[in-house]
């Protein structure tokens, strides 16, 4: 037994044990790597080609498409004389809407975390309360939003009749006040995220460096700026990158509330790839494909800088 | 390959024999027929599970399946069933809509089954189904578009089915003078605004007008087209439409005229189920057809028809040529869209129509009060990317009737990319 055994190992010594270390990190990263490869990065490199042909989605693209080339990014930028495609314009910018206001469920996260840090009894079922539309599904979050904005008898309607104000056509349906109807929607949720972020980054304050500062003298909103926040960095930062994956990925909520309406006013990027590849009356997959490399790319900014950002925390940490 | 021609010849050869045989040699039938079938509600799903009952029963040996998806589901999952996992039989819709599965050849050419008798008895809808002179699927029912209206109010403020354009104005006047709205519509998912368009050009601008636009080969920003939304402009500032019609998906306009605040409502015949329902009788509902606007153009109607098809990577494209024969037989027809089942329109002129009021007044204007042509709807009869487009554009005119001149400006570039 115990001989076979040494000799078993022994075989073994000679390859395996030598190179144990730099192996077995590869031999538990293998199944995540290759899923990562299969569902993530070759469907973004067959979404790069895809966008390089006229195809409906049907079909094989080798026989039924078209080899275009950059045909679709003409049409989208209006590069070459095409005209740009508007729909594609309205969906940047309402993106961009998205990116910067949604960024406000940081502060009102921070706000209602610093609140609900302190120990009164029931404080949990508070809590609890707080989070309770990030545990609700998006779809219902915009239904429930949807009727609140209703013209005639939307409560949100009812209310700003008192005041003596309307908005025509409902906040949905006036293409001027959609977009933001619909972030008011997300920030509800996302704020209830990033508040949770914040009330365990709270949990990790040190209680004797805010000791220390309160003999110091500092309170109230110096205390915050110089020796709570500095602490929450790493929650902050976690919150950051939710909130801009979350700006970019906003589709439910369109879907829902707007359907893309009035008149497309409210589509976003990831919205209309939707409308051009999957939807009803979709049909151009290699467009719809062009339209998610260029969301594609500009996640791409913002993952590229989380990532360096990590590094270089990681590498001070060391 | 070899099977493939193997299996396409085995079609081929049943379908010649079933051709010139009678049902009776056709109970040969063996096998599973599996049907992908997008009728969800209520009705019509026991429509179709009863039709697949009654074809079984004729073909003792045939082992049918039906799978029945949600209607919506159902438009996006049939590009990935057709090309990965086909039925034997599928639903789907005729002219345009089915146009991109027949070029990427996902529809079988039927034309064979389309025998002399069949063309005759389906000769309203063989158009429709057509591309290039071959045929890729059947029509099993169809229903009339027009206005279905509050006789109760019209009757109270002494108004009658009005005729003329000049009429419908005068009665939308007396309706607007009593507090009344005199069309409901909910335009949030844009094709009731198509529907409006279809009529509105239609009888400005005929039905052969029509059918060239949406077809492409005529300019959105012709003074024909300027026309049209002149006319629509007329009743938009007259304030004929509900307030905040963007909010509302096609039901949700509904109790606007359940409950009385507008008169009338421009749809198709599902609609008279659901009103109904909610409380209106024969004696308060009716319906007209829509008004004649230019004197003397021949009216054409919306009439959209519902069909199925064979998809061409069928198992068992015999049976699924049986079945379609059998869906679209004068008898079969009769039954399906009786008032106690689909409440349409049966396509096979053999059929007897029921007794339904408003199905009699149906057929009666398809059949004799259109001489125009029979359209299908805007999203059937335009390809998909302008029929988006146009009824975008279409619910923008209704809430923003100045912006008239840059939309059809973008719907003119939409017609000369897509076409």
């Amino acid at each position: 037994m115990t001989i076979s055994s040494d000799s078993y190992s022994q075989t073994q010594r000679g390859w395996y044990k030598r190179n144990e270390i730099a192996i077995t990190p590869w031999l538990f990263l293998t199944p995540g790597l290759l899923f990562f490869f299969v569902y993530v990065i070759w469907p973004i490199w067959q979404s790069f080609g895809m966008s390089l042909y006229d195809w409906n989605g049907l079909g094989d693209i080798n026989v039924n498409g078209t080899y275009i080339g950059l045909e679709n990014y003409n049409k989208l930028f209006g590069l070459a004389g095409e005209r740009a495609d508007r729909n594609f314009q309205i969906s940047l910018w309402n993106n961009l809407r998205w990116l910067v206001l949604y960024l406000l469920a940081i502060p009102a996260g921070l706000m209602i975390a610093l609140f609900l840090n302190q120990n009164v009894r029931g404080i949990r079922i508070y809590k609890s309360l707080f989070f309770f539309p990030f545990v609700i599904s998006q779809v219902v979050v915009g239904l429930v939003f949807t009727w609140f904005y209703l013209p005639n008898n939307g409560l949100f309607t009812v209310i700003t009749n008192w005041f003596g104000f309307q908005i025509p056509g409902g906040v949905l349906g006036n293409p001027n006040t959609a977009t933001y109807g619909i972030i008011v929607a997300g920030l509800w949720p996302q704020t209830a995220y990033c508040m949770i972020l914040y009330l365990t980054g709270l949990n990790a304050v040190d209680p004797e460096q805010v000791e220390a500062a309160r003999l110091d003298g500092a309170k109230g909103r110096k205390m915050l700026w110089y020796v709570i926040l500095p602490q929450l960095k790493p929650a902050t930062f976690i919150a950051f990158v939710v909130t801009i994956i979350g700006a970019l990925r906003s589709f439910d909520l369109v879907s829902i509330m707007t359907n893309g309406g009035p008149f497309g006013s409210t589509r976003v990027l990831s919205f209309y790839v939707f409308e051009k590849s999957l939807s009803e009356r979709g049909l151009q997959y290699g467009y719809a494909a062009a339209v998610a490399v260029v969301l594609f790319l500009i996640m791409l900014v913002f993952i590229s800088y989380f990532l360096w950002a990590m590094y270089k925390e990681e590498k001070a940490a060391r | 390959m070899n099977s493939i021609i193997k299996t396409s010849f085995a079609a081929f050869v049943a379908a010649g024999i079933v051709a010139s045989a009678t049902t009776a040699n056709a109970q040969s039938l063996t096998g599973d027929l599996v049907i992908f079938s997008d009728m969800h509600d209520p009705a019509p799903r026991a429509v179709m599970n009863d039709m697949a009952a009654r074809f079984g029963e004729m073909h003792p040996d045939l082992n049918v399946q039906v799978t029945i998806i949600d209607r919506e589901a159902y438009k996006t999952q049939i590009r990935n069933f057709l090309t990965a996992n086909a039925p034997d039989v599928a639903n789907w819709y005729a002219a345009n809509r089915m146009l991109p599965y027949v070029e990427a050849g996902l529809f079988e050419d039927i034309s064979d089954i389309w025998d002399d008798q069949m063309s005759e008895e389906l000769a309203s809808t063989k158009g429709a189904l057509s591309v290039d002179g071959a045929q890729y699927g059947v029509p099993y029912t169809y229903y009339q578009w027009g206005i279905y209206y509050r006789k109760d109010i019209f009757d109270e403020l002494g108004l009658s089915e009005p005729e003329t354009w000049e009429e419908e104005l005068a009665n939308c006047q007396t309706l607007l003078d009593n507090g009344i709205k005199c069309y409901t519509v909910g335009t949030r998912f844009l094709w009731t605004a198509g529907g409006w368009f279809d009529y509105m050009n239609m009888r400005t601008n005929g039905y052969d007008f029509h059918a060239r636009l949406t077809n492409g080969e005529e300019s959105w920003t012709s003074d024909e087209v300027r026309e049209t939304f002149a006319n629509w402009r007329t009743l938009i500032d007259m304030g004929a439409f509900i307030d905040d019609h963007q909010n509302y998906d096609w039901q949700e306009a509904l109790p606007f005229m359940v409950n009385g605040e507008a008169a009338s409502y421009l749809m198709g015949n599902f609609a008279v189920a659901p009103m109904r329902e909610a409380g209106l009788d024969d004696d308060k509902l009716d319906f007209y057809q829509f008004v004649e606007i230019t004197p003397g153009i021949p009216r054409g109607e919306d009439a959209p028809t519902d069909t199925f098809h064979i998809p061409t990577g069928a198992n068992n494209k015999e049976a699924a040529r049986e079945f379609l024969k059998f869906v679209v037989s004068a008898e079969n027809q009769t039954l399906i869209n009786n008032g106690a089942n689909l409440g349409q329109l049966p396509v096979n002129a053999m059929s007897e129509v029921d007794d339904d009021k408003f199905l009699q007044q149906g057929f009666d204007m398809l059949s004799n009060r259109a001489p125009g042509g029979i359209a299908q709807f805007f999203d059937r009869d335009a390809p998909a990317e302008m029929a988006a487009a146009g009824m975008e554009g279409f619910q923008e005119f209704m809430v923003f009737p100045d912006n008239l001149d840059a939309i059809l400006e973008r719907l003119e570039n939409t017609r000369l990319d897509s076409y």
